[in-house]
């Protein structure tokens, strides 16, 4: 019987195991992943989940009876070790080595570790698991102050969530502006803007030297200035897991290099979801991507594949972060753009800004705007040219952009 | 439990039941409903749970709001009766609730 063996059980994993019997694979299927959980959506860790509104089952991208149900093998708190694509084999944490027919690496990313001194005092986070959510969920006592160092989508997102626990939050941003590695200066403004508005203290341009306490951080010591903090949470980025694929001899750079197809440079292996370097020919380029969107269309890719069905990922990337009630839509990738174009008001925090190159629409950041964000969607594909002036002009609706 | 009908474009019904308090459409993917996607997990950011309302059922739900409705406008062959299922939460008041999947979600 042929056997799929996937790497990973985060959402690409889980999601490949979905997608292959979705696809009518009748081979075998085995998920093998660090975590005791079975594959989860990692989006509510630092928002509904994190504030408790949503129970740990309703994280999961199926419930646990699925996997029994579709006769798939989940491998739990067992990793694959070792992989030779040659014999086509792995061998697991535990030791135990199993044959494959085809592989799928979807080993995602890691945070990216802050390393000063004091980064090991207690009471200092990083979010990547569940686990992580539920330590960082404990330590979320309204009136402790928390410092989130890093202004980026997850950072943001935790200050929101404990702002709302009743927490004093403090983020410091080592660079002039938050969001600096993912959006326009102008959006940079508006989310400073935001948060502080709500009660969120915002520190530009402040690198932490170094955590103090007494076993437990009680202290951010940022040189010129010192926070006090009970809680820290870390959200300065991630770096794609690539161990496993680059000690097989498989080709890297800075992520697993994919084709469109989700293959690697090995034979009967793919890849997908964070960890990937994929090429999208709507942009033009290969990138690595951070998001839901697409660790569940390489997934779907790399299962079609390998049931059988050639297929290749190309769509315009999308994203999503929700903080207060700032629900903010992304869709395209702004790199690059020559200008922009504000539709509706920051003021209202009612707004879509739309990015242009060379006269073309290339993506859109969307704050309480849904049709914006959905019209964007659609037409970024279609790379198609739009008049500025005609972005701008609320009497148009997004349905006559095109 | 209220029980929730979901049909398919060739006509296959599936009914299920759907514990108070989850979404439709987390009762969908619970039970395996082919059509109802999810990407977002529930934070009505893609459109992929859309499901048509059976007539009958229209003004049982509370209208879509703003965050919704927006999408819907912009989903894959929307009608009057589209709804998100992310954002219908189930009560007994929705048992016997008939939804038509749509052919295709965006």
């Amino acid at each position: 019987m042929p056997t799929t063996i996937i790497a990973g059980a985060g959402h690409a994993g889980g999601q490949t195991a979905i997608s292959l019997r979705q696809a009518g694979y009748d081979g075998r299927i085995i998920v093998c992943g660090a975590e005791p959980a079975p594959p989860y959506q990692r989006p509510p860790l630092s928002k509904k989940y994190l504030s408790g509104e949503l129970a740990r089952e309703r994280v999961f991208l199926r419930p646990e009876s699925f996997y029994s149900r579709h006769d798939v093998e989940l491998r739990l708190g067992n990793a694959v070790r070792d992989v030779d694509p040659a014999q086509r084999t792995v061998v697991l944490d535990d030791g135990g080595s199993l044959s494959f027919t085809d592989l799928v690496i979807a080993t995602g990313s890691r945070p990216r570790r802050l390393d000063v001194p004091g980064s090991d005092l207690g009471n200092i986070f990083y979010l990547r698991t569940l686990e992580d959510a539920d330590a960082i969920g404990n330590a979320l006592v309204a009136g402790r102050r928390l410092a989130v160092v890093g202004g980026g989508y997850i950072g943001l997102e935790i200050a929101s969530t404990a702002k709302g626990l009743g927490l004093e939050v403090c983020v410091i941003e080592a660079a002039d502006r938050i969001l600096g590695r993912v959006t326009a200066p102008e959006m940079s403004g508006y989310y400073a803007r935001a948060h502080r508005a709500r009660g969120v203290h915002v520190k530009l341009s402040t690198a932490v030297a170094a955590f103090e306490g007494d076993g437990t951080v009680r202290r951010v010591d940022c040189g010129a200035e010192t926070i006090p903090a009970d809680v820290v949470v870390i959200g300065i980025g991630v770096v794609p897991e690539v161990r496993l694929a680059e000690s097989a001899g498989i080709a890297c750079d800075d992520g697993i290099v994919v084709d469109e197809r989700c293959a690697t440079s090995a034979a009967h292996v793919y890849a997908a979801g964070d960890c990937t370097r994929h090429p999208n020919p709507i942009l033009g380029r290969s990138l690595r991507l951070e998001s839901v969107h697409n660790a569940l269309e390489q997934a779907r890719t790399a299962a079609a594949n390998i049931a059988g069905t050639p297929t290749r990922y190309e769509q315009a990337p999308w994203f999503w972060s929700d903080q207060f009630d700032l629900k903010l839509q992304m869709a395209g990738i702004s790199d690059g753009y020559d200008t922009i174009v504000q539709r509706g008001s920051m003021d209202a925090d009612d707004f879509a800004m739309f990015y242009l190159k060379d006269g073309v629409l290339i993506a859109v950041d969307a704050v309480n705007r849904p049709r914006e964000f959905m019209a964007c969607r659609k037409l970024v594909p279609q790379r198609p040219s739009i008049d500025p002036v005609k972005l701008a002009d609320e009497s148009i609706p997004m349905q006559e952009m095109a | 439990m209220p029980r929730i009908t979901f049909i398919q474009p060739d006509g296959a019904a599936a009914t299920v039941e759907i514990a108070n308090g989850l979404t439709v459409m987390e009762g969908a993917i619970e039970n395996d409903i082919t059509g109802v996607v999810a990407q977002c997990g529930g934070s009505c950011s893609c459109s992929t749970c859309h499901c048509y309302v059976a007539d009958d059922w229209m003004r049982a739900l509370p209208p879509p709001e703003e965050e919704e409705s927006g999408l819907i406008e912009f989903a894959w062959e929307p009608r009057e009766s589209s709804r998100l299922t992310c954002q219908i939460r189930v009560t007994d008041a929705l048992d016997g609730l008939v939804l038509h999947v749509p052919a295709e979600q965006l």
